[in-house]
């Protein structure tokens, strides 16, 4: 059985992504044929077959990333079954630096044992394995500071696995003091480069948590949401809109808009009708910030942020102000829909020039939301609530809702954001047009 | 001293350019060529690297059709990018066993060489820090994108000398929100053969190699006629 492991890129270079996998378990490869693809800053690499055989087990899978020297999968060889050799065997073979001072003892001095030991084999990552480990335990153990001989294995051949590993975390494993994996590593003489990784987060002594890692959406969520903070001067500005107009079509429509069309009728529509209005006004808050050029957008392509179980997908609906409320909604309702089902078409996400956020629908009463860059606004929209309020000296209760548009201050300064605000809240007191 | 093989190709279709790449890159693997720095210019083309995001392209296949922009998806590193008259695009095809085995080091070089490059143009640019790419102020003046096989080197860079910056709008250039920026928006007014002949130079220099400027040779298609 041959090893399989993330190789080193370069000096600079302590871990790789796995990109893509070009063979399957279980096919055969031969030596020096593209197994895999890793990708490193900017450079993606087709890494050979370190051997001919087949592909007995894939360790690592696609969209991971890995330190160098991190057993990736293995090939075993002509003739030798994939399951022939388990995983028992192997520490056997790998006595001599499988001792149990170099890893167990904090306190060992690390250098001159590990010098002692009779040539390891050069993929052998460091002292700080003896058995086969998978990538996943070995990063829960360098973040919470596991010492793993003191993990009692459970898997094939006392296997470590990623349940003990937590089970030990459970009971309130003492942590390791912290340099001390990564000292013996940096001390052993052959292939040791593991070091390197970021300083793991540090919890007290027995804290329980838990750890997991971010799923594809949420990392490039966390980068979008960061970089449009650094990218734009976020303001907001918070107008209170009287719905009551709205509120009372709404209320007489709804029934009938429900039997007619299949799906209900919701304040929505309405304010993704009134921005379009707006927009097309205030030309400057449907455009983008280019270096230092202003592209204006022709077409008013409105995003409407939907919320899904573990993120947010923005689906855009395109030519907005040729729409009426019946449109909006329906396009509303079917873009929604498909978001939370994972049936988007990729242009579908794409060429919104104004964003609307409906964080009312949770309860919110007013947010200050990021703007979808490389827009320069966004509207967020609070509850609809009956409140008292005074018109002309005497209390009313009307349908006020709490309206709030963070803007690009590069682009547009507070007067223009809130002539913007006035003409939306304009639209929307004095809607006049049937719905049905 | 090592040598590289310099090759002007002109204007060139995203498509041939890429199959030339490959035979040269499969002739550098089997060693049956050295080196080689293929300088040249696109049609507007965006590409999409093997880990892009499609939401980092912000046309619709129909509006790019309108506007007279073909779509490839590669396998060089790096997210969406945008290709077109006034870039000069290059693509060095190195076997790294020969330089350093370093990807790392790799990338930084080519950022030196164009850093060089614009340097003598009086125009400063410089790194930021885990942006891979070369920048004046936080504007990118020239994108790297990178495929690798066998320590082989493909794909490379592209710097705006008098690119139309406007086409960036249809993309998130490298899926990041930051501006671009070209040579003739911070005031220079060079051609492509200008710069080409300046980054060859500091190329050379910086992967300590030396270049051999060959006759415009025929690109795949005229020689497939």
């Amino acid at each position: 059985m041959t090893d399989v492991v993330m190789p080193q890129m370069g000096e600079s270079i302590v871990e790789g992504t796995l990109t893509k996998w070009l063979k399957k378990p279980g096919e055969k490869v031969e030596r020096d044929e593209p197994l895999f693809e890793i990708s490193t800053d900017k450079v993606d690499t087709e890494i050979p077959s370190p051997a001919a055989g087949t592909l007995a087990e894939v360790l690592v899978q696609e969209g991971a990333t890995v330190g160098i020297n991190t057993v990736v999968a293995r090939i075993s060889e002509e003739g030798e079954a994939a399951a022939a050799k388990p995983a028992a065997t192997e520490p056997a073979q790998k006595a001599p630096d499988a001792s149990a001072p170099v890893v167990a003892t904090p306190v060992a001095t690390p250098a001159p044992p590990a010098a002692e030991v009779p040539a390891p084999p050069a993929e052998e990552p460091s002292g700080e394995v003896t058995g086969p480990l998978s990538p996943l335990v070995r990063k829960m153990a360098r973040e919470n500071n596991i010492d793993l001989s003191r993990v009692k294995g459970t898997g094939a051949g006392g296997r470590i696995t990623k349940q003990d590993v937590e089970g030990y975390l459970a009971q309130g494993a003492p942590a390791a003091a912290a340099p001390v994996a990564a000292a013996p590593a940096a001390a052993a003489p052959a292939a040791a480069k593991t070091v390197g990784a970021p300083p793991p987060v540090t919890f007290g002594p027995g804290a329980k948590t838990k750890i997991e890692p971010l799923s594809t959406m949420r990392s490039k969520i966390a980068e979008h949401m960061l970089l449009s903070k650094r990218t734009s001067a976020h303001v907001t500005t918070i107008h209170r809109v009287d719905m009551t107009k709205v509120a009372k079509l709404r209320e007489r429509s709804k029934g009938q808009f429900q039997t007619n069309h299949g799906f209900s009728l919701t304040y929505l529509p309405f304010i993704t009708a009134a921005s379009a209005v707006a927009l097309r006004h205030f030309p400057l808050l449907n455009a983008s910030l280019d270096g230092n050029n202003i592209v204006y957008h022709n077409e008013i392509h409105i995003g409407i942020a939907v919320a899904l179980e573990n993120g947010l997908i923005v689906p855009v609906i395109r030519g907005a102000d040729e729409k009426n409320v019946l449109g909006l909604q329906r396009a509303i309702v079917d873009l929604a829909a498909r978001a939370r089902s994972r049936q988007l078409k990729a242009d579908e996400v794409l060429g919104g020039t104004f964003s609307i956020t409906n964080f009312g629908s949770f309860g919110s009463l007013v947010g200050t939301p990021i703007i979808n860059q490389p827009q320069v606004a966004i509207l967020g929209v609070g509850t609809v609530d009956k409140t008292p309020v005074v018109i002309d000296d005497a209390i009313a209760i009307r349908s006020i809702c709490h309206l709030s548009l963070s803007f690009d201050h590069r682009l547009i300064d507070g007067a223009l954001a809130d002539q913007f605000m006035t003409k939306v809240k304009q639209v929307l007191e004095g809607w006049a047009e049937e719905v049905l | 001293m090592r040598k590289c093989s310099v090759r002007e190709l002109g204007r060139i279709d995203y498509g041939e350019a890429l199959e030339l790449q490959r035979q040269i890159a499969d002739h550098r693997k089997q060693g049956a060529v050295g080196d080689h720095l293929l300088l040249l210019e696109h049609p507007h083309v965006i590409t999409l690297g093997r880990n892009g995001h499609m939401e980092n392209l912000l046309a619709s296949e129909e509006i790019m059709t309108r506007a007279g922009i073909s779509f490839y998806p590669t396998d060089r590193g790096g997210d969406v990018t945008y290709h077109g008259p006034g870039q000069l695009v290059g693509y060095p095809i190195l076997d790294l066993r020969d330089w350093k085995r370093d990807v790392g080091a790799y990338v930084r070089a080519v950022e030196q060489s164009l850093i060089d490059s614009l340097a003598e143009f009086g125009i400063a640019a410089g790194r930021i820090p885990k942006l891979t790419g070369v920048w004046v102020g936080d504007r990118k003046i020239a994108a790297i994108g990178v495929h690798l096989s066998r320590w082989v080197t493909s794909h490379g860079f592209a710097l705006n000398v008098s690119t139309d910056l406007s086409y960036f709008q249809y993309i998130v250039p490298c899926g990041l929100t930051k501006p671009v920026t070209s040579m003739a928006q911070q005031g220079v007014r060079a051609t492509l053969t200008e710069v080409a002949h300046v980054l060859a130079g500091h190329f050379g220099r910086v992967f300590d190699c030396e270049m051999l400027f060959e006759a415009p040779v025929l690109t795949a298609t005229e020689r497939e006629n």
